[in-house]
C-alpha cells in the first residue's frame, strides 16, 4: 500500500513536472493549429543545457533560465523554416529536432551528463525550507511543491498573454490565418512567437526533469510529442466541462498527471518501461480515433451504455452541455 | 480613389496549368464609387480583388491606393486601408473564438498589437451598439464562438467588422453566393446601408445581374482579365439585363457563362 502511495506521489511529481511541456505541446497543437515536431529535441535540450550549466557551476535557477532561452531558440529556428523558407511545418519541425540531437550531444559532450553530489532547484529549495522552518520535506514533496507552483506560475501567465493583443492574434491564427492577414497582422509573426513560447516552456520543462531525475540524457525527449498528445487528450476527454481557457490549460496538466499515474500504475502491472512507448501510441490513436467511430452506431450504444453505467456509480445524470 | 495600372498576373507560370488571370487591367476608382463587377467564370474578378489586397504579388503593372504606391506592400500591411468580405462565411471570421473578440480583432485592423489587453471593457458597449445595427440580436449573445452562427450571420458579422475602422476601399467578394436568397437580401441591404452611411469607396462583385444594376453607382464588366465594359450614373441605372449579355457578347465575341450567374 505504501509503495503504491509513494509511486502516486512520484507520478503526480513528474506529472506536474512534464506538464509544462504539455502547456507547449497545447500552445502550438491546439492553440495555434501547427503539428510542431521540435518539441522531442526542444525538451532534451533544456535537460541537457540545465545539466551541463549546473556540472560547469552555474546557479540552478539561472542554469533553468538559459535552458528556456534555448528552447526559444529552438521555437525560433523551426518557425524561421517554415515562414521564411516556406518548408512544411512537420518537417520544418523534423529538422530542428534532428539538429538538436547532435547539438545536446555538443553540448553535453557525451550522452548522459549525471548531476550527481551538484545542488539542483529541488535541493536548493529543500535546504532553504529546512532552514527556515526546521522542516526537512522529502525530495518528492519538494518536487510537488516547485511543480505546483511553476506549473500555476506558467498557467497564469499564459492566461495574461492570450488575452492580450497579439495573444488574441495567435489564437486566431490558429483559427483562421486569412482574417488574421486581412485585419492587418502578420502571421508570420504570430506563428514564430506561438513557436517560441512553446519550445521555450519545453526546455524549461526539460530542464526541471534533468534535474529531477538527476541526469540530462541526449534522448530524454524521445517521444516527448506523442506523450503530449496523449495528455492533453486524457486532459480534453476527462475534463471537458472546463471551458474557459484557464481552464484548457489546467486540464492539459491534470491530463499529464493522469498519464503518468497511469504510466505508474502500468509499470507496477509488469510492464517494462520500454512497451510505454507503444501503450502510449494506442491511447492517442484511440483518442483520435474517436470521433470518427462515435459515428458507428455500436460505439453510439457502447458510449451511452458508458454514460449509463457512470451515472449508477456516481448516483447522478450529468446532463450534456450544449446538446439539444 | 483607387488605381490600378496595366496590372499583369499570370498563375503557375511555365507549367501546362499556366493561366493568364490578369491582362493589362486598368482601373480608376474615384472616392465614393461604390462599383459593382461582373463576368464569366475565371473572368478574373476574384484575382483582381486579391490582387488588390495583396494576397499575391503581381508579375508587372501598379496599384495606387489613395495616392500611395501599395504594389510591393504585403497583404498585412495594406490591409490597414481595406475592408475584406469573402464569398466564403468561414474566411472572414474565427470560429473558435467569440463574437467579441473578433470584433475586437477588427477594431485593430491597421494597428500595432501589442500586449495590452485583447479586448477593453469600454470596447464592449460600442460593440453592442454595433451589432444591434445588424438586428439578428447578436448584441446579446457577445460571449458566444463565432463558430455557432449561421453562414448569414457569420457575413453580417465580417461585414461589420471590415467596416469597424472606416476602410479606404471595401472589397466584397460574391459575399452573399453562399448565402439563400432572403439572407443575401438582407446582407446586401446591409451592405448598401454601410457603404452609403459611412461613405466607403466599395468594389462589389456579384454574380447577379439585376443587383449588379441596382446596386451602387458604376458598374464593371470583366472579360479574360480585364475590363470590358465600365459604365455609370444614369445610363446603369436604366441598364437592363439584355443589354448586359449583349454588350458582352459585342465585347468579346462569346455567350456569357458563368455557372453562378442569376441573369433573370
Ligand atoms: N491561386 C491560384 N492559382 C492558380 N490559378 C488561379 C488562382 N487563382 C485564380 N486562378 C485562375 O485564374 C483565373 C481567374 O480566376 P478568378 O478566380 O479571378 O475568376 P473569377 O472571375 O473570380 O471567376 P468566378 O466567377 O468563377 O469566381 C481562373 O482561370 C483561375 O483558375
Ligand atoms: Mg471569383
Amino acid at each position: 500500500m505504501e509503495g503504491i502511495l509513494l509511486a502516486t506521489q512520484g507520478a503526480i511529481a513528474q506529472g506536474i513536472l512534464w506538464g509544462v511541456m504539455v502547456l507547449g505541446v497545447y500552445i502550438t497543437f491546439r492553440v495555434l493549429d501547427f503539428p510542431d515536431m521540435t518539441v522531442d529535441g526542444s525538451f532534451a535540450l533544456g535537460g541537457a543545457v540545465c545539466a551541463t550549466m549546473i556540472t560547469k557551476g552555474m546557479n540552478p535557477f539561472l542554469a533553468v533560465l538559459v535552458a528556456i532561452l534555448t528552447g526559444v531558440l529552438a521555437g525560433y529556428v523551426t518557425g524561421f523554416l517554415h515562414t521564411v523558407f516556406q518548408i512544411p511545418g512537420i518537417l520544418a519541425g523534423i529538422l530542428t529536432q534532428i539538429s538538436l540531437y547532435s547539438i545536446n550531444l555538443r553540448i553535453m559532450g557525451r550522452s548522459n551528463l549525471p548531476l550527481l553530489k551538484m545542488d539542483t532547484v529541488f535541493d536548493m529549495v529543500q535546504h532553504a525550507v529546512y532552514n527556515l522552518t526546521g522542516l526537512e520535506l522529502a525530495s518528492v514533496h519538494v518536487a510537488l511543491l516547485i511543480g505546483t507552483i511553476m506549473a500555476i506560475l506558467v498557467i497564469c501567465l499564459l492566461y495574461w498573454f492570450f488575452g492580450t493583443e497579439i495573444g488574441c492574434a495567435i489564437r486566431a491564427t490558429g483559427n483562421n490565418e486569412y482574417m488574421v492577414r486581412a485585419l492587418g497582422q502578420n502571421t508570420n509573426v504570430t506563428k514564430v512567437m506561438a513557436l517560441m513560447l512553446s519550445n521555450g516552456l519545453i526546455g524549461m520543462s526539460g530542464a526541471m526533469v534533468a534535474m529531477y531525475q538527476g541526469f540530462g540524457d541526449v534522448s530524454m525527449g524521445t517521444g516527448a510529442i506523442v506523450i503530449g498528445l496523449a495528455s492533453i487528450v486524457i486532459g480534453e476527454v476527462l475534463f471537458k466541462s472546463f471551458k474557459s481557457f484557464f481552464g484548457k490549460f489546467m486540464s492539459v496538466v491534470f491530463g499529464a498527471i493522469i498519464y503518468r499515474i497511469i504510466v505508474a500504475y502500468v509499470l507496477q502491472l509488469g510492464l517494462t518501461a520500454s512497451d510505454l512507448k507503444l501503450l502510449t501510441a494506442i491511447v492517442v490513436a484511440i483518442a483520435l480515433a474517436v470521433p470518427v467511430l462515435a459515428k458507428y452506431t455500436f460505439f453510439k450504444k457502447l458510449s451511452r451504455t458508458l454514460h449509463y453505467v457512470f451515472a449508477r456509480l456516481f448516483g447522478k445524470v450529468k446532463r450534456q452541455e450544449g446538446e439539444q | 480613389m483607387l488605381e490600378l495600372r496595366n496590372v499583369y498576373k499570370t498563375f503557375n507560370i511555365g507549367t501546362i496549368n499556366e493561366k493568364k488571370a490578369l491582362q493589362d487591367l486598368n482601373l480608376h476608382l474615384n472616392p465614393k464609387d461604390f462599383v459593382t463587377v461582373i463576368g464569366g467564370n475565371g473572368a478574373g474578378k476574384s484575382t483582381m480583388l486579391n490582387m488588390i489586397a495583396g494576397v499575391y504579388p503581381i508579375d508587372s503593372g501598379m496599384i495606387i491606393l489613395d495616392g500611395q504606391d501599395i504594389t510591393n506592400k504585403p497583404e498585412y500591411k495594406r490591409a490597414a486601408m481595406l475592408g475584406r468580405v469573402f464569398q466564403d462565411p468561414m474566411r472572414g471570421t474565427a470560429a473558435g473564438m467569440e463574437i467579441q473578440e473578433n470584433l475586437a480583432m477588427a477594431y485593430r485592423r491597421g494597428k500595432r498589437r501589442g500586449l495590452s489587453w485583447g479586448i477593453k471593457s469600454e470596447e464592449k458597449e460600442q460593440y453592442r451598439e454595433a451589432l444591434k445595427m445588424l438586428d439578428l440580436g447578436l448584441e446579446d449573445r457577445m460571449t458566444s464562438k463565432v463558430g455557432l452562427l449561421s453562414g448569414g450571420q457569420r457575413q453580417a458579422l465580417t461585414l461589420l467588422m471590415a467596416s469597424l475602422q472606416k476602410p479606404k476601399l471595401l472589397l466584397l467578394d460574391e459575399h452573399t453566393a453562399a448565402l439563400d436568397p432572403k439572407t443575401a437580401k438582407k446582407v446586401l441591404d446591409l451592405t448598401e446601408h454601410i457603404v452609403e452611411t459611412q461613405e466607403l469607396t466599395a468594389l462589389m462583385v456579384t454574380h447577379n445581374m439585376k443587383d449588379a444594376i441596382h446596386i451602387g453607382n458604376r458598374l464593371i464588366m470583366m472579360y479574360d482579365g480585364h475590363v470590358i465594359y465600365d459604365v455609370s450614373g444614369e445610363e446603369k441605372k436604366n441598364l437592363k439585363v439584355d443589354d448586359l449579355l449583349q454588350k458582352f457578347v459585342t465585347a468579346s465575341g462569346e455567350e456569357f457563362a458563368n455557372d453562378r450567374m442569376m441573369l433573370a
